[in-house]
């Protein structure tokens, strides 16, 4: 581990856990995002990881995530669930023959020692309905914990990877509560401050799982939020028929953050329980339609390698 | 003699693939080394979470020298037809063949076609490759750049092959951007370090020092030892649990077993939730005590020796179950803090099958036919309502939500903590059962109820909506729910005839069929108890049970001769005459005392044997039928069948119709082989 002060160290720190991981995979090569800026469900529906998957071009980046999960929701009542939590996310593309090295490489960097802990790759078949994507790969236990998600990248958008990008996503939240020995999200050391110094995550995301699980349970308008996600769909599909020039795609991106808004208004219409078991597939496949279609898009463009 | 080694080292293979991939790779190499003329005296695969290893001893260096012949056209034949020859036989000149003499054809051409044998290793660089290509992984994976498919990235190869007191030599192949070599690599964290291997000998040994241990149920064997031995030293015993000990033992190359403990507050939750919660999600195994009783104690399988012995894993370990434990607990309160109805109204939302309804059209469903059912199989119709209501509530709780394979189980908790009783709350648990051919059956009338209700309602509805089982495919388990209905009625001797559609009931006949062959009984004599509109399956058993004791006595065979000589002479004389003898005996035109004999024993029999049948008594039936031995053996002895006199000659054939309608009484005896 690299020498850093203590209140940068990821033991005391979920800043400082952050920051390793930023600084370990930066020196890996990878471009370092910010978050993307619109609601979404986990780190791989930022554009950086679900659209670069697709197309023959080489791509490396990690970014922290905030992920939402309406349903998750437990007014910051339950250790362990939040419906606003952090993924950091990595991307190689393709994935290098040592990834799982540099993945425990990261886990040495932020204070897992490896001649003390029992690290474990254990299968996992990942799959996202959504997004027309799967891979095989594996949750990764630290002492029969999952700190991790590993993945080869197959298809995305119903389109095959080629070549096939390595994701990890690392679950922040549970990864610091193991390091700083804490039983609750609630009282992770945010900044790494003694004393009056001290930040923790409830001072600074209490009120926001409060106030959020009350929108998301009891609040939100349904008929808006059907009539958003309608709105989102018509406008995605406008998007791509204004941007497609012959062969070629102009405007893939803006018509992947409409898929973004309508996937996020079903998951709080999810959350409002106004959703049937059978409508809900149904809404599950309108979303992955046009994921695919997005993908499609995608591909026509310089991003995803067209000539 | 030379031994081949192979050795696919790859990143972590799942555990539920690994036994299957080991005989997979030993039968595609050794199935082509056969082919390809190298016999092999023994030959052994071995699999660990990262490589796939085999050995094949005593091969020879060289594939055998063969050669063939092949015949060709007759002397003299069309140039055509010898350039064709010649060519397909690979010779340059007509010259080059022999000539044969065969007295009936002639004269004709022979090419004599000499294979030289190969170099084994020659060979194995072939076979190799394409053993790698084809590998019939259940679900594999691309990786980087390549287009090669294996269930995940392949890292190495080692293949060597050469005889024991020399260097061997390398196979030379690639796959995807891997050549063969004869480099691996130890345990992942305790010794990574590459690893030059000669032989099968020297890697296994090499292999142990590099903490691995290569053969899956040696490392069964040492968590199950250590295992034991841990909770031995405390008093307590392991719960065997098989399935788990082969995952675990996909999960390590070095297996560590370590004890943890968890806070006994738990123990109040139900011990099947402690276990499903440890076993599902930490891969841990649970412990009892001296009194039999669920011990707060678990068993951990690290891959690693820690440096501080284990303290730091075990406390890890025990963080998480804690949560886990936690969690559960969390749901068990909520759970029972509402009654079970509360989650029925859930159940309107919950989707049983886009043509059948919701699970709660089901439940009601449910409700009416375990009314219908419980008076004939002895169950209070009111209790058997009540527990098909509830039969499903716990689908909708916190547990069964966590863990689905709890269901019914905590269905039954949750019915006995809000007061329901015992007849009720068990049968909550045992509609589901049987679950197939070996699983407990329910034996509560209650319970019997609702499961014969569950059972049935699945079979009618899915025949409604034609969604039968064809083939292999047989998504929804309506083979198991007609197997579990056959098992519950005949295990627990109810006459409860199945009033179902034709299609229905002879697929019951099916199940019945394969059930009772699977406990050995004859084919034949399954068919000849089932007929079309039979819709008692206790009936049937039965008499297949009766049948097949009778025909194993001396008395029975011989009088099963006695019947197929009558059939047969009854369905010629029949054919002949154009019309049907439908066994009315004249007394008066009986002419030989072998007949009259027949005729009374046969009248006394009938009698005896619909007496019988009508209480379901069929081996009382059969030992009935037994008695006719005798006086068919005598008439047959003594009695012409075909006599000149055409009425007696009718006499003789009604009596032998009247004989055949009596056995029938019991089983089709046209069916039985013999």
């Amino acid at each position: 581990m690299t020498n850093r002060p203590s209140y940068m160290d990821p033991r005391n720190s979920f800043q400082g856990l952050i920051l390793t991981l930023q600084q370990f995979w930066a020196e890996q090569g990878c471009v370092i995002l910010q978050p993307y800026d619109m609601p979404m469900g986990a780190g791989t529906s930022h554009t950086a990881t679900v659209l670069r998957a697709l197309g023959p071009k080489p791509w490396k980046a990690a970014y922290a995530q905030p992920s939402r999960r309406p349903t998750d929701g437990r007014y910051g009542e339950n250790p362990n669930r939040l419906q606003h939590y952090y993924q950091f996310q990595v991307i190689l593309k393709p994935s290098p023959s040592d990834i799982q090295d540099l993945y425990l490489k990261s886990l040495y960097a932020i204070g897992l020692d490896p001649a003390l802990h029992d690290l474990r790759f254990v299968e996992d078949d990942w799959e996202n309905p959504t997004l027309g994507a799967w891979g095989l790969g594996w949750e990764v236990w630290c002492d029969g914990m999952e700190v991790s998600q590993f993945t080869y990248f197959q298809q995305v958008a119903g389109f095959e990877c080629n070549p096939v990008a390595g994701e990890l996503t690392y679950g922040l939240e549970r990864l610091a509560c193991y390091l700083q020995n804490v039983d609750s999200i609630m009282e992770l050391n945010f900044n790494g401050g003694t004393g009056d110094d001290k930040v923790t995550y409830a001072d600074v995301f209490l009120q926001n799982e409060q106030e959020q699980s009350k929108y998301n349970f009891e609040a939100a308008d349904t008929e808006i939020l059907f009539r958003h996600f309608a709105d989102a769909e018509q406008e995605c599909r406008a998007i791509l028929h204004k941007g497609a020039q012959a062969n070629r795609q102009t405007m893939a991106i803006p018509a992947y953050e409409q898929v973004l808004k309508a996937a996020h208004n079903f998951n709080l219409l999810d959350a409002r329980g106004v959703i049937s078991v059978t409508e809900r597939q149904s809404y599950i496949l309108r979303i992955r339609e046009l994921s695919k279609s997005c993908g499609e898009a995608w591909l026509q463009t310089a991003g995803g390698g067209a000539e | 003699m030379p031994e081949l080694l192979l050795e696919l080292f790859s990143e972590e293979i799942p555990a539920r693939l690994q036994r299957r991939a080991a005989d997979d790779l030993k039968k595609l190499v050794t199935n082509a080394l056969v082919d390809a003329g190298l016999v092999y005296e023994g030959a052994k695969a071995f699999v660990t979470p990262r490589r796939l290893a085999l050995t094949v001893t005593g091969l020879p260096g060289r594939s055998p020298d063969t050669s063939e012949d092949k015949k060709g056209p007759k002397v003299g034949a069309p140039q055509q037809a010898i350039d064709g020859f010649l060519r397909g036989a690979g010779l340059a000149s007509i010259d080059d063949a022999t000539i044969e003499s065969d007295p009936k054809k002639g004269d004709f051409y022979v090419a004599r076609i000499d294979r030289p044998g190969a170099d084994a290793v020659t060979l194995l660089s072939a076979i190799l490759p394409k053993v790698l290509n084809d590998f019939p992984w259940a679900k594999s994976m691309r990786w980087g750049s390549g287009s090669f498919n294996w269930v995940r990235p392949l890292r190495a190869i080692t293949a060597t092959f050469g005889a024991e007191n020399e260097e061997p030599v390398v196979i030379p192949f690639d796959s995807n951007e891997l050549s063969a070599g004869q480099t691996t690599y130890g345990h992942r964290f305790l010794a990574p370090e590459p690893i030059r291997v000669r032989r099968f000998d020297d890697y296994v040994t090499a292999l142990e020092r590099a903490k691995v241990v290569l053969d899956i149920d040696r490392r069964k064997d040492i968590i199950k030892t250590d295992a034991e031995q841990l909770a031995f030293a405390q008093g307590l015993t392991v719960i065997a649990d098989e399935g788990l000990l082969e995952e675990v033992a996909g999960l390590v190359e070095w297996p560590v077993v370590m004890m943890g403990t968890f806070d006994p507050s738990f123990l109040k939750l139900p011990e099947e939730v402690i276990i499903a919660t440890i076993r599902a999600n930490q891969k841990c195994f649970c412990l009892r005590d001296a009194s039999g009783k669920l011990a707060p104690n678990f068993i951990i399988t690290a891959n690693t020796e820690a440096s501080d012995g284990g303290t730091v894993i075990t406390a890890g370990n025990e963080r998480v179950i804690r949560a886990r434990l936690s969690d559960a607990m969390f749901f068990y309160a909520g759970d029972l803090s509402l009654p079970l109805e509360h989650g029925l109204p859930k159940l309107e939302d919950t989707v049983f099958h886009a043509k059948l309804g919701s699970q709660f059209a089901r439940v009601e469903r449910l409700v009416k036919l375990a009314g219908e059912i419980a008076p004939l199989v002895g169950a209070d119709p009111e209790r058997a309502k009540r527990a098909a209501m509830l039969a499903k509530a716990d689908l909708t709780t916190g547990m069964v939500g966590e863990f689905p394979e709890l269901q019914g189980l905590m269905g039954r908790y949750y019915a006995s903590a809000q007061g329901e009783p015992a007849d009720i709350a068990t049968a909550i648990e045992m509609h589901y059962k049987p679950l197939g051919p070996t699983d407990q059956v329910p034996t509560e009338p209650t319970s019997i109820a609702v499961a014969l209700a569950d059972k049935l309602d699945l079979l009618t509805g899915f025949w409604a909506i034609d969604e039968k089982p064809t083939g292999s495919r047989d998504p929804f388990a309506l083979r198991r729910a007609a197997l579990g209905v056959i098992r519950i009625i005949t295990e627990n001797g109810l006459r409860l005839p199945l009033k179902v559609e034709p299609d229905l009931l002879d697929f019951f006949h099916d199940r019945l069929k394969v059930m009772l062959r699977d406990s050995g009984a004859r084919h034949d004599l399954v068919d000849a108890v089932i007929a079309e509109d039979s819709n008692d399956m206790l009936q049937i058993a039965q008499r297949a049970e009766a049948l097949s004791t009778l025909l194993s006595s001396a008395d029975g065979q011989n009088l099963l001769a006695g019947y197929k000589r009558a059939a047969n002479i009854l369905a010629a004389e029949e054919k002949k005459d154009g019309l049907n003898y439908i066994g009315t005996v004249k007394q008066d035109a009986l002419v030989l005392p072998e007949e009259t004999a027949l005729a009374f024993a046969v009248d006394a029999v009938h009698a005896a044997v619909a007496g019988h049948v009508a209480k379901d008594d069929y081996k009382a039936a059969m030992a009935e039928l037994a008695t006719l031995r005798a006086p068919v053996d005598a008439f047959f002895t003594a009695v012409m069948v075909n006599d000149d006199d055409a009425a007696v000659r009718a006499n003789r054939l009604n009596l032998l119709a009247r004989l055949r309608d009596t056995m029938h009484l019991v089983a089709d005896f046209s069916k039985v082989a013999g």
